[in-house]
């Protein structure tokens, strides 16, 4: 039972990843590439692990399986907003369709002042 | 006291990460959360004392799952808009303000908008989150945007303030 269960885990797991990188190829600028690579692939990645844990059950490997989780999941939401921010501000554009931009001002105001 | 505190939290985090209960593995262990303690314990400012009170664990609970669910759609909703021949995509940058005010909530609020519904946290200023969102709802965005930050803000407030 619970192998079966770590086999749809992972099965799910894989093909969110799959989709992720798929995204990473076809979105349009950098900023719509990282929304799918954090989600998807971050999502894929905790279902592989949680398959894992379903496997090998609540031993060391199981909750080492565990504990990769938040790990993974506070470094990828932190690793995704500290590449957007450094992108925008070394000037990266925006894909041609975007509809608004709020974040402009802010930048270019900072900028002319001198303070980053 | 906090110092303490954040001892024991590196200590267990070690212990069950190594998932060993040997001498060396416990001497190794405490030496190393004792140094992490001592050289990293300044930045971590939270208030220790709300550890203690067990309805936030509730909450937080109760968070996990909202949060877990929010999740899975915002990811079968990426996926389908990759999926498309032709991408039905509206990229745009909306700013919205928050009512959070420390910093591990702002955090936490900012990492859960990155995990959701086609968006990113870009950067914060102040109490000014900039957030990208895939697809900018059309109508009014940055009203949409506020009940998507109130949904978050309401649990994440139980939590942490």
């Amino acid at each position: 039972m619970s192998d079966l269960l770590g086999v749809i885990f992972i099965s799910i797991g894989i093909i969110f990843n799959i989709l992720g990188c798929l995204g990473l190829i076809r979105l349009p600028d950098v900023y719509n590439r990282l929304q799918s690579s954090t989600k998807c692939v971050t999502l894929g990645t905790c279902s592989i692990l949680l398959g894992v844990l379903m496997f090998f059950g609540f031993n060391s490997i199981g909750v080492k399986a565990l504990f990769c989780i938040p790990l993974l999941f506070f470094t990828s939401t932190v690793g995704a907003h500290a590449l957007a921010r450094g992108a925008y501000w070394f000037g990266v554009k925006l894909a041609d369709k975007t509809k608004i931009d709020e974040y402009k001002d802010l930048v270019k105001s900072a900028k002319e002042g001198g303070t980053a | 006291m906090k110092y303490l505190v954040y001892t024991l939290i590196a200590f267990g985090f070690w212990l069950l990460f190594t998932f060993n209960l040997s001498i060396q593995n416990i001497i190794v262990g405490l030496v190393i959360s004792i140094l992490t303690v001592v050289f990293l314990g300044s930045y971590f400012v939270a208030d220790v004392g709300k550890l203690g009170q067990p309805l936030r664990y509730y909450w937080f609970i109760v968070y996990v799952f909202i949060f877990a669910w929010e999740c899975l759609k915002a990811n079968l909703d990426v996926a389908y808009r990759i999926l498309q021949v032709n991408m039905p995509i509206e990229p745009g940058i909306v700013k919205v303000k928050t009512v959070l005010k420390t910093d591990v909530a702002r955090a936490t609020l900012a990492n859960s908008i990155t995990m959701t519904p086609g968006t990113i946290t870009i950067d914060m200023k102040d109490d000014t989150l900039f957030v990208h969102w895939i697809y900018v709802p059309s109508g009014n965005p940055t009203e949409y945007t506020h009940q998507v930050v109130g949904r978050f803000e309401k649990y994440i407030k139980k939590i942490f303030e």
